[in-house]
């Protein structure tokens, strides 16, 4: 079978979106998408499985600490954890991945330092993480600004015949601005090797995607002649084989291909926000059926995987994890002052210097305040 | 609907504003009101709470997610005779929708002639001091008070802000309406039945009266500036605070006046202070009042950096000991650049 085949097969944008695990564990064939599969066997599903239950356990961790006041924010993404999973998994190390501000799964898989996951959160810096440690760029609260950055390091890869791909994750609200319609525009002009994987978890805040577009996401693709794929994003295996295919055409010089993953925000936007101000408690319950979890450990089952001990193992990570966060959030020290004033040019800068200066002549006057006082 | 219009009562910020909107919208059915979550949700800071609910949903509309579609689209509607108040949810948000402001709802009056009017208001909760990630506590004031054919105002307590956003609202020139986020929750009274044809838009106002230093300031260090003026006056210096209210055009003439009298000058804002607006103060009131100054005027400001993260603001905003020893120097009494390396 021709890659353009393999994508001709799976091809569903008006269709219902590929599944391969159904909600309670089934299996469903799917020639194309299972022939991506084909080396993942049982115990690696299981592996997908224990990442998705530490990612689930970083979400609450994180909004437990956000509680407890040691965090400023958070933005869970409880219910996102197959497609996160599935679509970073699929990706090659020296893949570069661009995203917002949910995809804590696709960091945690990237390999991040649990502490930088939350230094941001914290308010302590920025930025969490040195983007080329582990090949993924600093998340991005502009909605939609990092589809151009994708983009636009997918052409560099072309213009400097690279063989890496790099990948777009962005929400359903997103695919508005301008910025995503351009990356879209630029990608199909160059043909650029970019993935653009979009969660749709149905929800902008308080807006419903109805209100973002009249037509499956996928389709939008249509229009600027990128190639799309419209799966399941509550099923590791249909994000991760999509994505897969994905990859395998734009190393193969095939150009760039759009995702949508249909998933479901479970919890709030954020823990500054209130979904039940405008959001109905039965669909909520309706997406709970569809856990993204619980439906592998229902197929593993189906499998005759022991699945009482791939819980606990599963189980014994979250629990590591969880205790690794706790440690480093609550033992991480406030940055000084001077933080203020560094890293904002390459060079010293002579009006920044003297207010550097300046400002520390105003810290000495309390420390000096206080000497005296002693 | 008497009552509404004729009521008085303590209010926060954020719902005197909503009460604004609330009588613009009954008052004329060409207002609207659009943003991203300003309908079900009422805004991430509850500021269009209830209104659709009373208005509608065509009247109070959800926008879909992009910030040049909403002001891009409101230029057409007020081609159409519409007056829309847009939300822009946060400060850091507003920069894809530069282009359509600046370009297209600053000039629209001028390249027609005056045929085509804008009567667009456009709310941004702008400053830090709430603890928030990154692009959510920028200054950018200076960026639109610098673009001719806006005008650019922010209130600083819930009187203000309910009568400014009618204001606002009413008026036929494009408004930026920078409201301080971190003023929200604070209350004062409202009278809601004052007379806006009495009212100047952006009329600057000496909130404190004082002999010895001209205390400069708008929107959310307003009340800081209050503040300062008690303790400077526990130790004997008299500050006079202004609040500015319209940054551009901003009304000299009490601001003049003001330093006529005490000859010395602080200007205080949040935003970073090359090309800020304390800048503009500093040279207009050097050219207008030189042979009053006894002192070359005093910036007191955030520094020229990107907006901190939240552990570091503190650092990065001016604050009452800032702005005191902002006053010491013009005082000409020790301060932290006593002693050389102060010019
Ligand atoms: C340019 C811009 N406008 C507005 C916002 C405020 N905002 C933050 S998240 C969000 C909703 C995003 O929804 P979506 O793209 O579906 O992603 P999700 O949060 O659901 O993952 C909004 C409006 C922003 N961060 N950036």
């Amino acid at each position: 079978m021709s890659r353009e085949d393999l994508l001709t097969m799976a091809d569903t944008a008006s269709s219902e979106p590929i599944q391969l695990v159904a909600p309670d564990g089934t299996r469903h064939r799917h020639a194309a998408f299972d022939a991506m599969l084909a080396d993942v066997n049982d115990d690696a599903v299981a592996d997908l499985y224990v990442d998705m239950v530490a990612v689930r356990r970083i979400d609450t961790e994180a909004t437990a600490l956000q509680r407890q006041g040691e965090l400023a924010l958070w933005p869970p993404l409880l219910g996102q954890e197959a497609a996160q999973v599935g679509s970073a998994r699929a990706l090659r190390e020296d893949d570069f991945v661009f995203t917002s501000y949910r995809e804590n799964g696709v960091a945690y898989c990237r390999g991040v330092d649990l502490d930088d996951l939350l230094t941001v959160w914290r308010g302590n810096a920025s930025s969490g993480w040195d983007p080329y440690g582990i090949n993924m760029a600093t998340p991005q609260i502009i909605i939609g600004a990092q589809t151009l950055h994708a983009t636009g390091y997918a052409m560099g890869v072309k213009f400097d015949g690279g063989t890496q791909a790099s990948v777009a994750y962005f929400g359903d609200g997103a695919i508005t601005q301008g910025d995503v319609n351009e990356a879209l525009a630029f990608a199909a002009s160059y043909q650029a090797p970019v993935v653009f994987f979009c969660q749709n978890n149905q929800w902008a805040i308080s807006e419903p995607v109805g209100l973002q577009t009249r037509v499956p996401i996928a389709q939008r693709a249509d229009g600027f002649g990128i190639e799309h794929l419209r799966i399941d994003g509550n099923d590791v295996l249909a994000t991760m084989a999509a994505t897969r295919m994905a990859l395998e055409r734009a190393r193969a010089g095939d150009g760039p291909t759009f995702i949508e993953a249909v998933t479901y925000r479970m919890g709030p936007h954020t823990t500054a926000d209130d979904p039940t101000r405008y959001r109905d408690a039965a669909e909520l319950e309706e997406w709970k059926e569809k856990d993204p979890i619980t439906r592998i450990e229902a197929y593993l089952h189906t499998r005759g995987m022991a699945v009482d001990g791939f819980r606990e193992a599963a189980q014994h990570r979250a629990d590591d994890v969880a205790e690794k966060l706790r440690h480093g959030i609550t033992t991480m020290a406030d940055p000084e002052w001077q933080a203020v004033f560094e890293n904002v040019y390459a060079e010293d800068h002579s009006w920044l210097e003297r207010q550097r200066e300046q400002y520390g002549r105003y810290q000495d006057l309390f420390s000096s305040d206080a000497e005296g006082k002693a | 609907m008497d009552t509404q219009t004729t009521a008085t009562g303590t209010l926060t910020l954020g719902k005197a504003i909503n009460r604004g909107l609330h009588h613009a919208l009954a008052a004329d059915d060409k207002v609207l009101v659009m943003g991203e979550d300003v309908g079900t949700l009422g805004g991430v800071f509850r500021v269009t709470d209830g209104l659709q609910q009373e208005f509608g949903p065509e009247r109070v509309i959800d926008s879909p997610l992009a910030e040049s579609g909403i002001v891009g689209t409101a230029v057409g509607l007020a081609y159409r005779g519409f007056r829309p108040v847009v939300e822009i949810q946060f400060d850091g948000f507003v920069y894809p929708a530069f282009d359509q402001i600046v370009s297209q709802v600053a000039k629209l009056r001028y390249r027609t002639r005056g045929r085509v009017s804008m009567p667009l208001t456009i709310r941004i909760p702008f400053g830090g001091g709430i603890g928030s990630p990154e692009h959510h506590s920028e200054s950018p004031e200076a960026y639109f008070a610098h673009t001719a054919g806006l005008r650019v105002v922010s209130p600083s307590n819930p009187q203000d802000a309910h009568v400014m956003i009618r204001q606002a609202i009413a008026c036929d020139d494009p408004v930026i309406y920078f409201e301080p986020k971190r003023r929200y929750h604070e209350k004062g009274e409202v009278d809601e039945g004052v007379d806006l044809a009495e009212l100047p838009l952006g009329a600057a106002n000496v909130v404190v009266p004082g002999t010895d230093v001209t205390l400069v300031t708008y929107g959310p260090l307003v009340k800081t500036a209050v503040d300062v003026a008690a303790a400077a006056g526990d130790e004997g210096i008299s500050v006079e605070v202004i609040d500015l209210r319209s940054l551009s055009p901003i009304d000299f003439a009490p601001v003049e006046a003001s330093v006529r009298k005490t000859g010395r000058v602080v200007i205080t804002h949040e935003a970073g202070q090359f090309g800020g607006l304390g800048a503009e103060i500093a040279a207009s009131l050097t050219e207008r009042c030189f042979y009053h100054l006894e002192q070359p005027p005093v910036r007191v400001t955030g520094f020229d950096i990107p907006y901190p993260p939240s552990k570091l603001e503190e650092h990065h905003l001016p604050d009452l000991d800032r702005i005191l020893d902002g006053i010491d120097r013009v005082m000409e009494r020790p301060n932290s650049l006593s002693g050389g390396a102060g010019c």
